[in-house]
């Protein structure tokens, strides 16, 4: 199996949902990411593991890219999609692969995408207190953090 | 908080109301292995639910990476997972040497094989014996295991000057050569810890009492740990036969021949066997490099600074916890535009309140100590 197949396969069962393809990953439009993952999931390409799940940010724009490998076909797909900055949201897939839970709860940490319909989108590295997203490359580093007002401790989180 | 209503506490009938209790295990606990915060809800002894808090060691290793050369980043690799820094670094330099499309001799090839194999033993060796501590084997599994790990630290010493953190392995080569008796107090390892391992075979696997702790507790099941993007020893202990090193092999794996062990049940037991056995098929893999280990000079002649290509790598090895992997995206400057690293204890870890459900709290110590994280590599 190679990235040529999936494409053609993507091209069939979704017309026009392929916005670009790179010598490394297949762009797809962010509409349609959902149907595609539970296609590639379900059908007989098997991409059972979703094995990371990270972005970029290109300044005008957030990449996303998933990368799900197949363990049938010994194979690593990179689908990525692109965001633009005054709409960073994209639909979940924690509900297809459950390691994207994390993965994505990351993202929206370090970068601030919103998944929408994610069970428990909260920040996982940094404090719950945090304004900011650390890896946009607009972030600027304060010399000075002020603690965040202390309300006592909660009994269950 | 309320004031507690008397009635709540009035028995009716035979029905005496109980209420579940919340119980804060970390982020500063012995067995937790480092800053982990589980957030456990009780009932009684058993674990209801449980939620993982994370980031109490977030260092930002990969902002950091954005504001350093490539070559000034291997040190903080070494940060990750502190107890496998070899393969962290060779990870990390098989990453960029991807990226940049460099080969590397056959000498560094055997050196880094050799290494990151001693470092897979020393790993592991450590995994086996804190998890042995966990379960109340007080100190001496553990004082054994460090025992044997001391031989291949202080070889490692020896060569970089580092006894956790090495920073030895370079883009493009290694930092040093081997020293004349190297090869001479290698050999003389794989023989001592053969035999060592047999006493391990008695001391704790078929030890009843470590049987009765660890047999059937926190039951993995294959298709969960594939869902959960699971690597290494846990995913194999669930019956998986699934190494990076046989099945897509990297550098010069499929050169030597070795097994790939696999659990049965994907139990404690079987992550801690898998383990033990993996040592073995290591020592195989040492054996054989150092039999073949070519004439050559593995010191690295590439630049220290240099402008990666425009584009993007993604290189995964396996580590001794599982998949490492390095996402390197390279805009044609002398720093990485973005570097993600993609750590396997992250997923391993996330699978642990499935794990735990309906556990005793004695017995959840035990299913954490077997995953064997590495705070370190999960915030990273």
């Amino acid at each position: 199996m190679d990235q040529a197949q999936i494409s053609k396969l993507l091209n069939e069962q979704f017309p026009g949902s392929v916005a670009e393809e790179q010598p490394k990953a297949i762009v797809i439009k962010k509409e349609s990411l959902l149907a595609i993952a539970k296609m590639l999931r379900d059908s007989d390409t098997a991409f059972k593991s979703c094995h990371c799940i990270t972005a970029v940010d290109r300044k005008d724009k957030i990449e996303m890219i998933y990368m799900l490998y197949s363990f049938k076909h010994r194979f690593m797909l990179n689908l990525k999609i692109f965001l633009p900055m005054n709409d960073l949201t994209v639909e979940t897939l924690s509900l297809l692969w459950k390691s994207a839970n994390w993965l994505e709860r990351e993202v929206y940490d370090l970068f601030g995408v919103k998944f929408l319909n994610h069970p428990d989108l909260r920040r996982i590295l940094n404090p719950d207190e945090w304004t900011d997203f650390p890896l946009r490359k607009d972030f600027d580093r304060p010399d000075f953090y002020r603690l965040p007002q202390s309300e006592g401790l909660k009994a269950g989180g | 908080m309320n004031s507690p209503n008397t009635t709540d506490f009035v028995q009716k009938g035979n029905e005496l109301r109980s209420e579940e209790m919340v119980v804060n295990m970390g982020p500063q606990h012995p067995s937790t292995h480092g800053v982990l915060y589980l957030e456990l809800r009780l009932d009684g002894e058993i674990v209801v639910d449980c939620r993982v808090h994370i980031g109490y060691l977030h260092r930002s290793c990969e902002k950091i990476a954005e504001n350093r050369t490539y070559t000034q980043f291997i040190p903080f690799t070494d940060r990750l997972d502190y107890l496998a820094s070899m393969n962290n670094n060779l990870g990390y330099c098989l990453a960029v040497e991807k990226l940049l499309n460099i080969q590397v001799n056959e000498r560094t090839q055997y050196i880094r094989t050799i290494i990151a194999e001693l470092n897979r033993v020393a790993s592991h060796l450590v995994g086996i014996g804190t998890f042995a501590q966990d379960l109340g084997a007080y100190a001496t599994p553990m004082f054994y295991c460090f025992r044997d790990r001391e031989q291949i630290v202080q070889l490692f010493d020896e060569l970089c000057g580092g006894r956790l953190t090495y920073n030895y392995m370079r883009i493009g080569g290694v930092q040093t050569d081997f020293p004349p008796h190297a090869v001479k107090v290698i050999k003389d390892f794989i023989k001592y810890e053969r035999k060592k391992l047999k006493e391990y075979m008695e001391l704790l696997t078929y030890n009843a009492i470590f049987l009765s702790r660890t047999k059937k507790i926190g039951i993995l099941k294959p298709e969960v740990a594939i869902d959960y993007g699971m690597t290494g020893p846990m995913l194999r202990a669930a019956g998986v036969k699934w190494d990076l090193r046989k099945d897509e092999p990297y550098m010069i794996y499929d050169r030597f021949k070795f097994d790939v062990p696999v659990g049965t049940n994907g139990d404690s037991w079987d992550r801690f066997k898998v383990r033990l056995d993996e040592i073995g098929e290591s020592l195989k893999i040492i054996e054989q490099a150092v039999e073949a280990l070519p004439p050559g000079n593995p010191v690295a002649k590439v630049n220290k600074v240099f402008k990666g290509p425009p584009g993007e790598a993604y290189m995964r090895t396996e580590n001794p916890r599982g998949e490492l992997g390095f996402y390197l995206v390279s805009d044609g400057g002398q720093k990485p535009y973005r570097n993600k690293i993609r750590s396997p204890s992250f997923s391993n870890i996330a699978v642990l309140p499935e794990l735990i459900r309906g556990l005793n709290v004695s017995d959840a110590v035990c299913v954490l100590g077997s995953t064997d994280i590495v705070m370190g590599e999960i915030d990273r």
